[in-house]
């Protein structure tokens, strides 16, 4: 199924959940936060939370930056 | 027993208090603009800042993981974090941001709010900020909020629930200094929460003044991450909120046309 992670398409398999797609991209490390289609997903919730073709997928992180 | 002194005191025994929570520093400062994580660490250890602004952004998908990463070089448990909505234009993507921080940060609750009108001059809009500042609060988070300097509009925040009103005194990152310090004056004078001037602030003696305004602390990013030498102006910040805080506090002097001696006249011989 396509997914559309931070902006660019990927072809992932039907199944996925948010475990699987943080370990398929390698950020199982990182400290981040997860939009669905606008809609937060706890970390608390990504085994539970099953992705649909065509979602709109948000990761982020805390960088420098800020004021002005 | 205690035998206390009733005295102004040092500027540490005056705590900024946003929110029921106290802080040393009166100094706030962004994380932004820096040479490499380093010179930030140098910089935000130099200001003696506890409050830290940071951004909100993608996940590098596929790219290098050695850089640095600033959670580890700026821990949370050390500094409070303070996540920022900069970039966003529209009430929508700034709350967005704040919960995606929320979330990312554990709970996290404290957010600066600012929603921008245009990319020229970086000026609030304070239609949108006002929407998004309403949803927020709502959704209990504590604002800190970006404004005008326009004190009805500040007040307006207060009313709200914003835990901070932060006027600009410059657009951001010109370094023109607190261009309308009546204005400044003015919110001050009518707040009941913290004032805190952002963005505008080029120099040391910028910040000073803000502070002898009555401000309650300043948001700088570009005065010192832009300097030649950043850790040390970072440490000159530092001295200039310090001083300009003992300064007001301790009540300037009146403005006279005229001089005042300050030798006695009685006594001379000559």
């Amino acid at each position: 199924m396509e997914l559309v992670i931070n902006g660019k398409s990927e072809q992932l398999p039907e199944g996925l959940n948010a475990t699987g797609l943080i370990a398929h991209l390698g950020l199982q490390d990182e400290r981040l936060a997860m939009e669905v289609n606008r809609e937060i997903v706890p970390r608390s919730r990504f085994d539970s939370h099953f992705f649909k073709p065509g979602d709109q997928i948000e990761i982020v992180r805390a960088i420098g930056g800020g004021a002005h | 027993m205690s035998s206390v002194m009733k005295t102004a005191g040092p500027a540490t025994a005056d705590p900024l208090m946003i929110d029921g929570v106290a802080y040393q520093s009166r100094l706030l400062v962004g994380t932004g603009k820096y040479r490499d994580m380093e010179e930030t660490r140098l910089a935000v250890e130099a200001s003696g800042a506890e409050i830290i602004t940071v951004a909100i952004r993608r996940t590098n998908i596929g790219q290098s993981k050695d850089e640095p990463n600033l959670l580890d070089v700026l821990p949370p448990d050390r500094y409070t974090y303070l996540p920022n909505t900069a970039g966003c234009y529209s009430a929508e993507d700034a709350v967005r941001t704040c919960r995606l921080a929320r979330e990312l940060l554990d709970g996290h609750d404290l957010v600066k709010l600012e929603v921008l009108g245009d990319e020229k001059t970086l000026f609030p809009d304070i239609v949108q900020t006002l929407d998004a500042a309403q949803t927020l609060i709502d959704d209990g988070f504590k604002v800190m909020v970006y404004t005008n300097d326009d004190p009805i509009i500040a007040k307006r925040l207060e009313d709200m629930g914003c835990v901070a009103v932060m006027p600009l005194a410059a657009p951001i990152g010109s370094g023109l200094g607190i261009r309308n310090p009546y204005n400044i004056l003015t919110i001050v004078e009518n707040a009941g929460v913290p004032i805190l001037v952002d963005a505008g602030v080029g120099c040391a003696s910028d910040a000073a003044i803000a502070m002898e305004l009555g401000c309650d602390g300043v948001l700088m990013n570009t005065a010192i991450a832009g300097a030649r030498q950043p850790v040390l102006m970072a440490s000159a910040m530092k001295k200039a909120i310090e001083a300009g805080r003992e300064s007001w506090l301790a009540g300037r002097i009146p403005k006279k046309r005229f001089a005042s001696a300050s030798s006695p006249v009685d006594g001379t011989f000559f």
